[in-house]
């Protein structure tokens, strides 16, 4: 098994969907010196292109969806999707708009939900450092693919793989209450 | 000799015989046929005298002479009617003067002189016959599909066909551009030296528009003016040294360097002007109305290499740190800065090209104002890289020109997918202008070493931000020229089949040069700057740079053949902010509008605007112009007076 | 001689990209001091390159494959060049390909946000590259050579009579560097407004061999500040080595102190520089020596 890089370094990109901008604060909050994600080599990239973690704040409406939907697609294998705030999870206060379609999941498969309104910044780097696991399960399984069949059907495995997660979400809710404050503290 | 007298008739036989056949199959055959003839020529030249040192030939100049100067005052009484009829006086003043100046100085003085030897062939000469015998005849070649195109459009305006006329100025300029070259006679250079500003008169006026007639015009004056400047230097040549031949100028210069200088400024003056340097460049940034082939032939490849050739020669009286020799290499060198500045806010493909070759030709200009052995080997080498590359991308841009309709480099976009043969040629000609490995930068750094051995920190400095503002204005080109448009369909079916052919040709022969160029500089180089600086002149690049340099080119070419668009990766769209509509040109904007984008390169107008460049090149120019003169004209005076 | 040269390309192949990612680790996690944050470990870089080597293969075009390899390969040549003792010349030029390549790169994607990161790219190109000639010929004016190797071998320090050169290579340092207040082209701080500039179409291990030649050129470039410092003696070296490492977290703190500037700026102070600093200072050796 090849060294587990992909987890030692989650590059992420933030799209800001229909959300009013809480979670994006606190998104942007992970990265101050009080929580500091860079200690887990997480950058925030702003690029698909180079990116491994897709977090995403606010429901997806018809405006977005395609855009949502063309970023999860233009992040290279693996990736991992996390849904930051009530909203991107189902839709939360927003679910019953007229435009607003739900949660993120409606549009791509989501890897961990992170409710909370508006979701606290422990909670969310929690999330991703859970997305991890299934970074390093899809790194596995591409690998896998890749040794065990031809390259065709590696590729098409591999697109499989992203109508159905192989791991399965991760709801972190629980973890709220368990939060990072006290070992912040030391 | 036999070889030498044919390269200069012949083209000009055949240039009479073109004015005369009208048909377009004829004039292929025969276009096609003496090309051949002149290249392979050429090469038997260089062949028959490469072992050789500098071989003079007496050649009866007597009847010559006569013919000669009946010629002279024909083309004399030629420019003055047409001035006259168009009304510019400035050139009917300067024909005026300076043909009666030189048949008054013929009758009377030079009447005396005995000239030993009119024509002769040493390596400087024969690389010069390889470029015109070569490239030249593919520019010729070239210009028959070319000018069909042309005809074509010109046809619609209603004007008549005017080809004959064209390829019999093309071939006569090719035989004098030879004569030019091997004249050891001033008189006789000074002869062909006319023949050639007036070739460019004719070419650059062909379409007769007005613009092309008021720009022909310039370009005659600014030559005239410098054929004054070759006619004064001719009289001061025979009444003070006594002499014609440029050899024996040159042999009186190693000894009296400072009184030599004073002919040898005039020249390089003369040189100046046709090499188009500030403040005479407007002439050849004028001559680009002309079609594409005048501008590769004359103001690229050949004719403006008239200039720098002289100014080449000329090298070991100009590098005795005298007036002329400051003059020439400060000129030179404040050209290069300003005309690559200028460069970069040039949007019309066929300005950058000459901006560019302003530039190079500054460059050549200031090694022969340094005129140590290692800056010629630099000017020289300067001057067959720039030929070739030179001639090839202008090639490019004028069929890239008939198929897109348009000479602006923002208009090349997805040139690439539209023509991939052509961009690959242009993307090659372009590198091989500034990039490393490739032929100019070879050249690039024997200027830069002996700028630095010269010690004229301005000088120097001139090259630092030069080089820069090259670099600049070509990867930006470049740039556009290597992004792949989606969506693009090949337009390159109609080529004409001759263009590509040149096409190719120049781009294994830029290929060539940059493997073979060490060859090329201890065979014909090296020898060379050992007769006329005497002793061991190498040592500008030691040989195992050379062999890096050669490496290096190999290795780009080779992973170019196993890897140039190989990527076996998937393709992706690119990154619009997720807005990408699937075809890489559009997004989707507000209210999900489909939105094309479109990208455009700097220009920078307000640091490099071109007048504010060519104002400041000009008052510098024209300053060390007027210094350098009139120091040597100071000089002469009180010399006279001395003697008197 | 010859084993001199060929320990020189060994130790610069082998160590050039450790030394160099751990440069870039020892910076991240300097700046994370800087701002009262823990930072990455600093075998982060590694590991970054390490995750983009495992992801998928993607690429805009197929042609921008050979323009990296290109670069990659030229970057490191001008690195091998320069440690086996070669001319500095050849190195300078042999560099400005690799550099050339890289825009080429970036346009040949057509990307709008890679173009804009070209175009800046080349105008520090256009900002830098006097200065860098005129460190050379500083070189060869003081030393009387080009190469390396001689001037390694000279028995006195460059360092005092290119005092103005230092300064200025000092300064264009920071673009090379690509650290604000120059971090125009492809800074990650930079994401609303280029998103990665040039290297927003590389994906992947593409990715990943680009900053792999950034560290192979970054130690290069430092060995340009040791070069100043080269006397033949172990002094020398002990000197050259740290001078060196302190130019490195100097241009760090630089980073850290300054936001971006605009281009303008980043043009007009480089040439400023250049004249002010490299042309005087040239002037200066003209009269001297």
């Amino acid at each position: 098994m090849s060294a587990a890089y992909v987890t030692k370094s989650p590059w992420v990109v933030h799209y800001d969907g229909s959300s009013c901008n809480g979670c994006d604060i606190e998104v942007l909050a992970c990265l101050t010196p009080m929580y500091d994600v860079e200690r887990f080599g997480i950058i925030n990239c702003g690029n698909p292109k180079h990116a491994d973690v897709f977090l995403v704040t606010g429901s997806v409406n018809e405006q977005n969806k395609g855009i949502v939907k063309q970023i999860y697609d233009q992040m290279p294998e693996p990736k991992v999707v996390v849904a930051v705030g009530i909203c991107a999870c189902s839709g939360g206060i927003f679910k019953d708009c007229y435009n607003v379609m739900g949660g993120v999941d409606q549009v791509i498969p989501v890897d961990a939900y992170v409710p909370g309104c508006a979701a606290r910044p422990e909670a969310i780097i929690d999330a991703v450092v859970k997305g991890l696991g299934v970074l390093q399960a899809k790194r596995d399984a591409m690998v896998n693919a890749a040794s065990e069949a031809p390259v065709e059907i590696a590729e098409e495995a591999v697109t499989e793989e992203k109508k159905t997660p192989a791991v399965p979400p991760i709801f972190t809710m629980a973890e709220i209450k368990v939060n990072t404050m006290d070992h912040l503290k030391k | 000799m036999g070889t030498i007298v044919f390269l200069i008739l012949f083209p000009m036989i055949v240039a009479f015989i073109l004015l005369v056949v009208k048909g377009d199959k004829g004039r292929d055959v025969i276009v096609i046929g003496a090309s051949a003839i002149i290249a392979a020529m050429s090469i038997v030249v260089a062949i028959q005298f490469a072992s050789g040192g500098g071989d003079f030939f007496s050649f009866n100049g007597e009847v010559i002479g006569y013919i000669m100067m009946a010629v002279e005052a024909g083309l004399c009484i030629y420019i003055c009617i047409t001035a006259a009829m168009h009304r510019k006086w400035l050139a009917f003043i300067f024909a005026i003067v300076q043909t009666p100046l030189i048949i008054w100085f013929e009758f009377t003085r030079g009447h005396g002189i005995e000239v030993e030897s009119n024509l002769y062939i040493d390596r400087l000469s024969i690389i010069m016959i390889l470029i015109i015998g070569i490239i030249g005849t593919l520019i010729a070649v070239y210009a028959l599909g070319y000018m069909k195109d042309f005809q074509h459009h010109e046809d619609e305006k209603g004007n008549k066909d005017r080809r004959p006329w064209f390829f019999f100025v093309m071939f006569l300029f090719l035989g004098a551009m030879v004569g030019l070259v091997t004249s050891n006679n001033m008189i006789w250079m000074y002869f062909f030296w006319e023949i050639t500003s007036l070739s460019s008169f004719w070419l650059i006026g062909y379409t007769k528009t007005e613009e092309a007639t008021n720009n022909a015009f310039r370009a005659l004056i600014m030559n005239l003016l410098g054929g004054l400047g070759f006619a004064v230097g001719i009289v001061i040549l025979g009444v003070v040294f006594q002499t014609l031949e440029l050899s024996t100028m040159l042999l009186i210069g190693s000894v009296y360097g400072d009184l030599v200088a004073i002919p040898a400024a005039f020249f390089a003056f003369a040189g100046i002007t046709k090499a188009a340097q500030m403040p005479f460049n407007s002439w050849l940034l004028g001559a680009m109305v002309a079609p594409t082939p005048t501008s590769a032939l004359l103001h690229s490849s050949t004719m403006v290499k008239a200039g720098v050739f002289m100014i080449i020669k000329l090298a070991p009286v100009l590098g005795m740190s005298n007036f002329a020799g400051i003059m020439t290499m400060m000129v030179g060198g404040i050209t290069f800065l300003f005309a690559s500045c200028a460069a970069i806010s040039q949007v019309n493909a066929k300005r950058v090209l000459a901006y560019s070759t302003i530039a190079n030709l500054g460059l050549i200009v200031a090694c022969g104002g340094v005129g140590t052995a290692g800056a010629v080997w630099a000017g020289i080498m300067l001057i067959i890289f720039h030929a070739i590359t030179k001639s090839l991308l202008f090639l490019c841009v004028g069929t890239a020109e008939h198929h897109i309709g348009s000479r602006m480099i923002e208009d090349m976009d997805g040139l690439f997918n539209k023509m991939p043969r052509l961009a690959t040629c242009m993307i090659i000609g372009i590198a091989g202008m500034f990039l490393a490995p490739f032929g100019m930068l070879i050249s690039k750094w024997g200027c830069m070493v002996s700028f630095v051995d010269s010690g004229n920190i301005l000088l120097i400095g001139c090259i630092c931000f030069g080089s820069a503002v090259t670099a600049f204005y070509w990867l930006k080109w470049m740039g556009k020229l290597t992004a792949v448009v989606a969506g693009e369909e090949s337009i390159e079916y109609d080529v004409h089949k001759t263009e590509t052919f040149v096409h190719i040709t120049l781009v294994v022969l830029v290929v060539l040069v940059c493997l073979l160029f060490p060859l090329l500089s201890s065979y014909l180089l090296v020898p060379y700057l050992e007769l006329t600086f005497g002793g061991l002149a190498g040592g500008i690049m030691s040989s195992g740079n050379m062999l890096i340099m050669v490496i290096m080119v190999a290795v780009i070419v080779l992973l170019a053949l196993f890897g140039f668009g190989k990527s076996k990766k998937p393709t992706v769209p690119i990154y619009l902010a997720g807005a990408n509509t699937g075809d890489n040109r559009t997004y989707y904007g507000s209210m999900q509008k489909e939105v094309a984008f479109s990208l455009k390169n700097w220009y920078m107008e307000k640091y490099f605007g071109e007048s504010k460049m060519n104002l400041i090149g000009d008052v510098l120019c024209v300053a060390m112009l007027v210094i350098g003169l009139g120091y040597m004209i100071a000089t002469l005076v009180s010399l006279m007076g001395g003697v008197m | 001689m010859i084993i001199k040269a060929i320990i020189g390309i060994v130790a610069f192949l082998v160590l050039g990209p450790f030394v160099g990612g751990l440069l870039a680790g020892l910076d991240r996690k300097l700046s994370a001091k800087m701002q009262r944050r823990v930072g990455p470990p600093v075998l982060q870089p590694f590991y970054d390159v390490g995750k983009l080597f495992q992801k998928e293969k993607q690429t805009p075009t197929r042609f921008q494959d050979f323009y990296v390899l290109l670069f990659v390969v030229f970057v490191i040549a001008s690195g091998v060049l320069f440690f086996m003792g070669g001319d500095l010349l050849l190195v300078i030029f042999t560099l400005t390909i690799g550099a050339a390549f890289l825009i080429i790169a970036a346009y040949s994607s057509n990307s709008p946000y890679a173009e804009v990161g070209a175009e800046r790219e080349l105008l520090a190109m256009l900002a830098y590259e006097p200065m860098v000639l005129i460190t050379v010929i500083g070189f060869y004016m003081y030393t009387g050579t080009f190469k390396v190797s001689e001037i390694l071998a000279g028995d006195s320090m460059p360092f005092l009579p290119l005092l103005g050169i230092f300064f200025g290579w000092l300064f264009i340092l920071t673009l090379k560097f690509r650290k604000s207040p120059f971090d125009l082209s492809m800074s990650h701080h930079a994401h609303q407004e280029l998103v990665r500039g040039v290297t927003t179409e590389f994906v992947g291990r593409t990715m990943g061999w680009v900053e792999i030649s950034h560290w192979y050129e970054n130690v290069f470039l430092l060995g340009f500040v040791f070069l100043f410092f080269a006397n033949g003696t172990a002094w020398g070296w002990v000197i050259g080595i740290v001078v060196a490492i302190l130019t490195y977290f100097f241009e760090v703190f630089i980073d850290n102190c300054f936001a971006r500037m605009k281009w303008q700026f980043a043009f007009k102070s480089a040439w400023i520089v250049a004249v002010v600093l490299g042309m005087i200072n040239l002037f200066v050796l003209y009269i001297c020596y």
